[in-house]
């Protein structure tokens, strides 16, 4: 027997009452309950950082979390990323610095990047690279990413 | 399939203690431990689940008298960035800094690091040097009663510890350090973060006149649990931090751990990193 919770949350911006089974991963809710399948299921284990999301402005690894702990919580996904001019200014960065190529670990990087460049506006490549140790990219070899990310932040002072 | 007859998400101390204290309970914090532990099935739900990530009052650094006092809910990068973490323990967020990938350090917490008692838990190495207490709430007969364990005594192998099936862990409290106090972390691994460590040391005492006294040295996954190192504090402890010293305390380091093979490395390997790693750390204090 499953047994479940009423949760109520702010998904981007829209607030949501759910029931789900108390042992649902978060990861699992947005994309098969909510269908916002712009988080990605990587390794499932918090090691690639594909599932990236934001849970009350800190980002997360939805594959670790229990969906019952959205319950009271402003949750971000990429999908909510969308309206934000400046994380706008990041996907166009990582588009002109070829930092995209299957794309898989694209919003998780663009989740963990806009992270960085709000907490840490001037990051220079060193603090870019250790903010972005949660996420494995299989294309890229990073350079492209840290390049990406860096010239947002120069080009959003 | 899951065995779960309750969930509770409580916001009083008071109220998640009386639901420990009917027992057979899964205590849920940040849950990077739990989750992937559960699905793999490497641990089962008990009847209830009992999410604290609500309790009032278990998060937050704070000082308490002669002590700095941390709430158990404190998460990781709390603590790397906390003003009395920095200023009191800066050894306690050197280790967070090398800890996993900032969206882990969002989540997992101190309490949960100390009770998933791994024999690789970051924090515990310098917590037990630093000669850290955990403080243990429950509510046996209707009124909350609190006890104190030193850290260094708590754990009883790999994921156990002595905190009974009716306790919170509440906080974790330690001695503000005196005049002279130093303390060093070191964790090897093979990628910086978001790597269990191989090996981790710690080392801490009161230098003064070119000499450490009140040694305490632990060691971090070369047992079950993490252990302090009598030997090596006692080849230390009051002699001038000179060259020999320093080559008999790393090898007093290297004879009393019993390190496992595993796919993170040989016992050889890490004995030999305990010994140049011991020596190095040493070399660090002596010079700093
Ligand atoms: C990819 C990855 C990388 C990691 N890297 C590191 C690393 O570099 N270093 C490291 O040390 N750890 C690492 N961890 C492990 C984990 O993130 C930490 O142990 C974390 O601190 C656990 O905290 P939590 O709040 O998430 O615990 P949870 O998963 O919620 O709980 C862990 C255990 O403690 C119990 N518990 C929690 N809080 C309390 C309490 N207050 N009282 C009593 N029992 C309690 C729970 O019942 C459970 O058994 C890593 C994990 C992952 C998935
Ligand atoms: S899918 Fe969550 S970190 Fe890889
Ligand atoms: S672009 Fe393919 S995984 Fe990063």
């Amino acid at each position: 027997m499953l047994l479940t919770h009423d949760i109520e949350f702010t998904l981007n911006g829209v607030k949501k009452r759910l029931t789900i089974d108390v042992t649902m991963n978060a990861l699992d809710l947005l994309r098969d309950v909510v269908g916002l399948t712009g988080t990605k299921y990587g390794c499932g284990e918090g090691e690639c950082g594909a599932c990236t999301i934001r849970v009350d402005g800190e980002t997360r690894n939805s594959c670790l979390m229990f969906a019952v702990d959205f319950d009271g919580r402003d949750i971000v996904t990429i999908e909510g990323l969308a309206a934000d001019p400046k994380a706008d200014a990041l996907r166009e960065s990582f588009v002109e610095h070829g930092a995209v190529q299957c794309g898989f670990c694209t919003p998780g990087m663009v989740m963990q990047a806009s992270h960085i460049l709000e907490t840490h506006p001037d990051a220079d490549a060193e603090t870019i690279k250790r903010g972005l140790e949660g996420n494995l990219c299989r294309c890229t070899g990073y350079k492209k990413i840290v390049d990406a990310v860096e010239s947002a932040c120069c080009g959003a002072k | 399939m899951t065995a779960i007859e309750r969930y509770a998400a409580p916001q009083s101390l008071d109220e998640a203690l009386g639901i420990l204290q009917q027992g057979e309970v899964t205590i849920l914090a940040g849950g990077t431990d739990l989750m992937p532990q559960t699905k793999a099935g490497r641990i089962a739900f008990k009847p209830t689940l009992l999410n604290i990530g609500r309790v009032a009052g278990l998060k937050g650094v704070s000082l308490d008298g002669a002590y700095l006092r941390i709430g158990a809910l404190t998460t990781i990068s709390e603590l790397l960035r906390d003003p009395l973490v920095v200023q009191h323990a800066p050894v306690l967020a050197e280790a967070c800094d090398q800890f996993a990938s900032d969206q882990i350090r969002n989540a997992g917490t101190l309490g949960g690091n100390i009770n998933n008692a791994s024999p690789a838990g970051d924090t515990l190495v310098p917590l037990i040097v630093l000669d850290a207490e955990v403080e243990l709430a429950s509510k046996p007969n209707g009124s909350v009663t609190t006890r104190r364990l030193p850290l260094a005594e708590f754990f009883t192998g790999p994921g156990r510890t002595k905190r009974a099936a009716n306790e919170l862990l509440t906080a974790v409290r330690i001695p503000l350090p005196r005049p002279g106090h130093v303390a060093r972390f070191y964790k090897f691994g093979t990628r910086p973060a978001l790597d269990i460590s191989t090996i981790s040391i710690g080392i801490a005492g009161i230098k003064r006149d070119g000499a450490l006294t009140d040694i305490r040295v632990a060691f971090g996954a070369v047992a079950p649990t993490p252990v302090r190192a009598p030997r090596t504090e006692a080849a230390l402890e009051g002699r001038p931090l000179d060259a020999e010293a320093i080559e008999a305390a790393a090898d007093a380091a290297r004879d009393e751990v019993n390190p496992i093979d595993d796919v993170r490395a040989s016992a050889w390997y890490r004995k030999e990193l305990i010994h140049n790693m011991t020596r190095r750390m040493l070399d660090h204090v002596a010079h700093a």
